[in-house]
């Protein structure tokens, strides 16, 4: 299988985040997910864009968001990509579940949902890689 | 946007919501909610039939709108919840913490009881 895929770019405005749930989902179904598994990928990618929004911008509108999704021969592959404030490594834990409250639920679900969970930061700007592995693939190789 | 029809069965609160709950439109929802929890009816069922996405800022919404209720010792309960969006609130095990009804009408039966 060819590896293939496609870019999106958004402004930093929660009205757009369904731009990249409906292409998220459709890459899910290219992939072969079964319905469920493609609703949670769109959800954590979804989750993943509105911590852009609200804390890579601060919810400032105008600013890019990039999505890319990739098809390799054994997963799905959804880099995100901003120019806003680097996050800060101490809050990005998922929270007790235990605790029942507004908020602090977006991470636990990218974690939860996710094969692989990459954040990186650099001059460049912010990337998060989110990659599920496809049905029926073996764990990936390095060069995948 | 949303959509969200009220009405008032039997002096509780029915809030149908029928749409996609995100970022966008969860002010939405949280505003009609909380309007409504102002009243203090008796019982609150928000209707989830027509809701075909939820994400966390719907879950935060919700919870809002629980935490509300139970300050005046109403209830608040959800309805009608599709398989999507009840993996929603399971992933995060919200299905423990919410009373949730198949139907709306489930709901203001065992309410009414």
């Amino acid at each position: 299988m060819a590896v293939d895929g496609f870019t999106i770019e958004i402004p930093s405005e929660a009205k757009y985040a369904k731009v990249v749930r409906g292409a998220v989902s459709y890459a899910c179904e290219l992939g072969g997910f079964p319905a469920e598994t493609g609703q949670a990928v769109t959800l954590a990618v979804d989750e993943a864009v509105t911590n852009i929004i609200r804390h890579a911008y601060r919810g400032e509108p105008g600013h890019a968001i990039r999505v890319t999704c990739r098809i390799t021969p054994r997963r799905l592959e959804i880099l995100l990509q901003d120019r806003g404030r680097k996050a800060d490594p101490g809050t990005m834990k998922p929270r007790d579940l235990d605790q029942v409250r507004p908020g602090g639920l977006g991470l636990h679900f990218i974690k939860s949902i996710m094969d692989v969970v990459d954040y990186q930061s650099g001059d460049t700007g912010n990337q998060l890689l989110l990659a599920k592995n496809l049905p029926g693939s073996r764990e990936p190789d390095a060069q995948d | 946007m949303l959509k969200i029809d009220i009405t008032h069965p039997n002096r509780a609160a029915l809030a149908a919501v029928a749409g996609e709950v995100d970022l966008y439109s969860s002010p939405q929802l949280r505003s009609a909610l909380l309007k409504l929890a102002a009243g203090k009816p008796p019982a609150i069922v928000v209707d989830l039939a027509g809701v075909t996405y939820l994400d966390s800022s719907g879950l935060a919404t919700l919870i809002e709108a629980l935490q509300e209720s139970a300050k005046y010792a109403g209830k608040f309960v959800l309805s009608g919840l599709r398989p999507e969006v009840r993996s929603v609130f399971e992933l995060s095990r919200l299905d423990k913490v919410f009373e949730i009804y198949d139907s709306s009408e489930d709901a203001l039966i065992h309410l009414s009881q």
